[in-house]
């Protein structure tokens, strides 16, 4: 299965023609990618927010933006530039320190885990062998970041909906491992390329919803709560706690949440896609298109062609599942706190734990289709 | 040395720094929130000197449950019960802090002398499993170490069931530290229709 580009080597090959040696070609190369996922972040974050204007304005018959660009394009740049330039302001009585660090810790970890987000057999960061566990991992820091700005605020809105936050993310954390661990069950890897590979056989047919239905509603619930959209805003919730712990922020600080939250919900998008939706993969495989067309898989026009086709398939998967995200926001009521932790444990939580156990069993009787 | 060791170094040494000021600050510092959250740090850190020693699997376990569930509830729980309390003066603080602080030097000068003794270096450097580590680990959880790992989640399951008879008073009659009989008012107050006695 090793077909597809290998940027890192021809980059490598290419700088030591100049006589580097590869340690120096090596660092040279590592911050490339880093870079250029960062940057793919923010411009999704930009996207999304255009398309969270646009869709919630046709939810509610209003045209939305429409001066700043075509169609309003350039009015999330004009969000961002007016949020870089506004003063920033630390209340008199918060906790200077907490405060500025709570913001970082929320933003950090989300950027972290696109370590583990594969567009393409070697278009990802770093195909660590813990893939997926990282992110599990990685989120649960999340909490602390939203306990301590709420916290350092100094306000009880903002305290309470950072207690919030960390009981609504403590609570979804368990039915989301549960649901990941059943598909890495199949899969018999943690690796997010392996999870890919496993759903590559035969197109849309092999794809991971078909066999995973349950997971794939549960993983869904619980990125969408994780990401504290609607309906599960609550640690936001404007009628009850002005904004919850974002209520004191301002400036770049609040900016950071911003980005924070539609990385986040860009990167639970990318995440059902990968695993659940087959990844970079074509709802025909491409091995048979260039067979039915007679083209050599390993000709390099091929191979860019179905790295570009992977890329396209990722952002264009995780685009209708953001689309989806956005229209329940817009269309659905927010849940009491307490339907929110019921759903959690007593819905969820069992729920997700049978389907485990169901995974396990189908596995062992039928290993062909559920892995072996 | 080559650009890897010298990377190893740097960052070896300013995670034990981070581990070891932190590790006091959790300790000498007053306010106990800033104790918790350098807690949490302090985890982290040592997620980073497992990443260091090749094994990424404990290191982020250890994130996912030192940092996300141990180091979480610590803060949840104080803060749900962030109450000023001015604490009482202790009379014979001086000879206290003289005792604890020469029993946490034995301790410290006992790891030395383990550090020193122990013969660290393992018996061929091929035997690092690096990626592997995962799959050996869940070998050995399923077949030597079965045993341990299941008292460990009965052991967890007896504390769940005593956290929870603690905290729901209606399941006694009695409170449990003073004897009292339990006022049952505030229970689950929440599930009953506001309007009722509204007539």
């Amino acid at each position: 299965m090793e077909y597809g580009l290998d940027l890192e080597y021809s980059f490598n090959e290419f700088l030591k023609g100049f006589g580097l040696s590869s340690e120096i070609a090596h660092i040279i190369w590592l911050p490339l990618p880093m870079l250029l996922v960062l940057v793919a972040a923010v411009v999704g974050v930009l996207v999304t927010v255009w398309l969270e204007r646009k869709i919630s304005a046709a939810a509610q018959q209003r045209i939305g933006p429409e001066y700043a660009g075509a169609l309003g394009v350039l009015q999330p740049i004009a969000d961002g530039l007016k949020l870089l330039v506004k003063e920033d302001i630390i209340p008199a009585k918060a906790d200077g320190i907490l405060f500025t660090a709570g913001p970082i810790l929320v933003l950090v970890p989300v950027i972290l885990s696109w370590l583990i987000v594969p567009f393409g057999q070697n278009l990802l960061i770093s195909n660590v062998g813990i893939g997926i566990f990282l992110w599990i991992a990685l989120s649960s820091i999340q909490p602390i970041g939203l306990l301590m700005s709420g916290y350092a605020s100094n306000n009880k809105y903002s305290l309470l909906g950072g207690l919030r936050a960390a009981a609504q993310s403590i609570s979804y954390e368990i039915p989301l491992a549960l649901s990941v661990l059943a598909i890495v069950l199949m899969t018999n890897s943690l690796s997010t390329v392996d999870i890919v590979n496993q759903q590559s056989g035969a197109g849309i047919l092999s794809w991971n919803i078909w066999r995973q239905p349950v997971g794939f509603i549960v993983f869904w619930i619980c990125a969408l709560a994780e990401c504290e959209r609607l309906p599960f805003d609550l640690p936001e919730a404007e009628e009850e706690l002005v904004a919850g712990y974002q209520t004191e922020y301002a400036g770049m600080k609040f900016a950071l949440f911003y980005l924070g939250s539609y990385i986040n919900l860009i990167l639970s998008a990318l995440l059902v896609s990968i695993l659940y939706l087959g990844g970079w993969g074509f709802p025909i495989p491409v091995e048979l298109i260039a067979k039915f067309l007679n083209l050599p898989i390993n000709a390099p026009f091929i191979q860019v062609f179905t790295a570009s086709i992977g890329i396209v398939m990722t952002v264009l998967k995780a685009y209708l599942l953001v689309f989806i995200a956005i229209l329940l926001r817009w269309t659905t009521p927010r849940v009491r706190i307490d339907q929110l932790l019921d759903l959690g444990w007593k819905f969820l939580l069992p729920i997700s734990l049978a389907n485990l156990l169901i995974t396990a069993g189908l596995k062992l009787a039928f290993p062909q289709f559920f892995g072996g | 040395m080559s650009i890897a060791i010298t990377t190893q170094f740097i960052c070896f040494t300013i995670l034990s720094l981070v581990v070891i000021i932190g590790a006091l600050g959790v300790v000498l510092l007053e306010s106990i929130v800033y104790s918790a959250f350098l807690l949490g740090g302090v985890f982290m850190s040592v997620a980073g000197l497992y990443l260091l020693l090749n094994a990424s699997f404990v290191a982020a376990a250890q994130v996912l449950v030192y940092v996300g569930a141990v180091n979480v509830l610590i803060i949840f729980a104080i803060m749900l019960v962030n109450k000023k309390e001015d604490l009482k003066p202790i009379n014979d603080i001086k000879s206290r802090r003289v005792i604890s602080t020469s029993i946490c030097l034995t301790l410290l000068s006992l790891l030395i002398r383990v550090d020193l003794t122990n013969v660290w270096s393992l018996s061929s450097p091929q035997n690092s499993i690096g990626e592997e580590s995962t799959i050996r680990i869940g070998e050995h959880l399923f077949s030597d170490y079965l045993l341990p790992f299941e008292v460990a989640s009965v052991l967890l399951l007896m504390a769940m069931i005593g956290a929870i008879v603690l905290a729901r008073r209606d399941v006694m009659s009695k409170d449990i530290s003073t004897g009292l009989p339990v006022d049952q008012e505030l229970i689950e107050k929440s599930s009953e229709p506001l309007l009722t006695n509204k007539n």
